[in-house]
């Protein structure tokens, strides 16, 4: 380990910011998003290949559900560009926008269900108001997706707040997964669940995504999660990125900053502020 | 100047609330007349709004003719003139009383819910998810609310209306000794479409805004339970003030002259 290295952008890891070939199917540059008079994306570079599972760690606070919510549209960037399939995304509203939505399904932290409707709904929910598909072939579907994640046809007709932690999770992916889109992004997908759930939701968050061929960018700070759903990992500290590399590789990053976080040790570059008691 | 710095905060915290206020209510606006629509959604705001409300408005409306009744018999007796309370009721209830208290009921009832509702949905991500769906929530979510609470309202009160005149009749008939044919007549001949209708403007009136306050609220909300709860009470009490003068202000324009 090189204590002297200082956190420069994109240092470290043969992959570098760029993945190998080919047009990125995400391609984002300068991304900077401010709060007030705190900077939380500060110039943002990264590139997403097709059909890779891209991770972003980083502590807690350290932007990154800002920035899948900048790709997704849902805040609005301070400064650069979000590129999807080589469009431009940043400035895009109304059906233009929703045009380029329907490439993507999301895995909320907490699943997000909507509480109001049953859970075969919520599954087929993109296929009947998205792509305005009859009920009856979106519930035929929506029926398939909850089998592909393990859950049974009973489970269609019962209401989210009727669901375990777990289950939610399953209904979320199934809900992601529905209109075969061809990015996922999974929100810390294995927060707040039990060690074996969580790696039964990996392996199926594993699973889909190769199945469907889809693009993915996963955030959290779960590493045993991160090891086994990414082929890359970016880190992100301090609104910047400062390292990217193979997932493989990761242990053998060189940068403190990813040692200490993947280490979960508190000596290191990265200081929490903790006053004494 | 340390007068002057929260006179100037607040002043622009006002303006910046009335601007995200008028930004959303001409979103919304426009959404109601844009397609795609959800029949479905407005038919089930409908209900909500309408026939789950319709037992906390008939009684309001019930109790309100039945002391109007008996507090203008009181008043009036002294002066002979108990003949002039069909007409004093009927008119107070179709005017006022009606759309004012059936806005405020409907105020504490649906705003709250709405409020609640949806400010719930956005700390749990549910509009964000929806947004992700490639769904509008402006659409989904604040539309058919809108166009429920604008149509549900001016049913609810005529209904209040007839209710409210049922009331008083009840009151001076069975207690203070009226005939029942006569107080009838007598309400009939008294009452005028404009009455009615202004009541009926004033309903539709009130509740686009307790719907739009709910929605507001809710929808801006944030912070968790605190944001939520914070949410229902601006609704209710936002609602509750905006129909107070409005209803001023309709008055004014219908009956001023």
């Amino acid at each position: 380990m090189n204590d002297s290295t200082d956190a420069k952008p994109l240092t470290g890891g043969n992959a570098a910011a760029t993945p190998k070939g080919g047009t990125p199917k995400i391609s984002i540059r300068g991304l900077t998003k401010v709060f007030g008079d705190k900077v939380v994306l500060d110039g943002i570079d990264l590139d997403i290949g097709e059909a890779e599972s891209m991770l972003v760690i980083g502590g807690s606070g350290s932007g990154k559900s800002v920035l899948l919510k900048c790709i997704l549209g849902l805040l609005h960037p301070d400064a650069g560009s979000i590129k999807v399939d080589g469009e431009e995304v940043v400035g895009l509203y109304g059906a233009e926008l929703d045009r380029v939505r329907r490439k993507f399904g999301m895995l909320f932290q907490n699943a997000a269900l909507f509480d109001s409707l049953p859970v075969w709904e919520n599954v087929a929910f993109g296929l009947i108001q998205g792509q305005r598909m009859a009920r009856d072939k979106a519930r035929e579907i929506a029926q398939q997706k909850l089998g592909a994640v393990g859950l049974g046809e009973d489970v269609g007709l019962l209401m989210p707040a009727e669901l375990s932690g777990g289950m939610r999770k399953r209904v979320g992916l199934a809900r992601a997964i529905a209109t075969e889109p061809e990015i996922i992004f999974f929100d810390e997908p294995t927060t707040g669940l039990d060690p074996i759930m969580g790696d039964v939701i990996d392996r199926l968050i594993v699973k889909c995504v190769k199945e469907l061929g889809a693009t993915a960018l996963s955030i959290t700070h779960d590493m045993a999660s991160a090891r086994r759903i990414s082929d890359r990992i970016a880190m992100l500290y301090k609104g910047k990125i400062i390292w990217t590399g193979r997932t493989a590789e990761i242990d053998r990053s060189g940068n403190p900053y990813v040692d200490q976080f993947i280490n979960g040790r508190e000596e290191g570059p990265i200081q929490m502020q903790v006053r004494d008691l | 100047m340390p007068i002057l710095q929260p006179i100037g905060r607040t002043f622009l915290a006002f303006l910046e609330a009335t601007g995200r206020l008028s930004l959303f209510t001409v979103l919304s606006l426009s959404h109601c007349v844009r397609p795609p629509f959800y029949p479905r959604l407005v038919l089930r705001q409908m209900v909500e709004i309408g026939y789950y409300s319709l037992p906390v408005v008939g009684l309001t409306a019930i109790f309100t003719g039945m002391v109007l009744a008996l507090q203008s018999y009181t008043g009036f007796a002294r002066f002979s003139a108990e003949s002039a309370i069909p007409n004093v009721v009927v008119v107070s209830i179709t005017r006022e009383l009606g759309p004012v208290l059936a806005g405020l009921m409907v105020a504490g009832r649906v705003g709250a819910s709405m409020a609640a509702e949806i400010g719930t949905m956005r700390v749990t991500e549910q509009i964000d998810a929806l947004d992700t769906l490639a769904t509008n929530p402006f659409k989904y979510l604040i539309a058919p609310r809108l166009i429920a609470g604008l149509t549900m309202l001016p049913i609810l009160v005529l209904i209040a209306d007839i209710i409210g005149v049922f009331g008083g009749y009840v009151v001076s008939t069975q207690k203070l000794g009226f005939n029942p044919t006569s107080y009838l007549q007598n309400t009939w001949d008294f009452i005028e479409a404009q009455d009615v209708i202004s009541g009926l403007v004033k309903a539709a009136v009130f509740g686009f805004l307790v719907t739009l306050m709910g929605c507001y609220h809710g929808y801006s909300s944030r912070g968790g339970a605190q944001g939520v709860g914070t949410a229902t009470t601006n609704a209710v009490v936002s609602a509750s003030i905006l129909i107070l003068s409005f209803n001023y202000f309709i008055t004014e324009l219908f009956f001023a002259r």
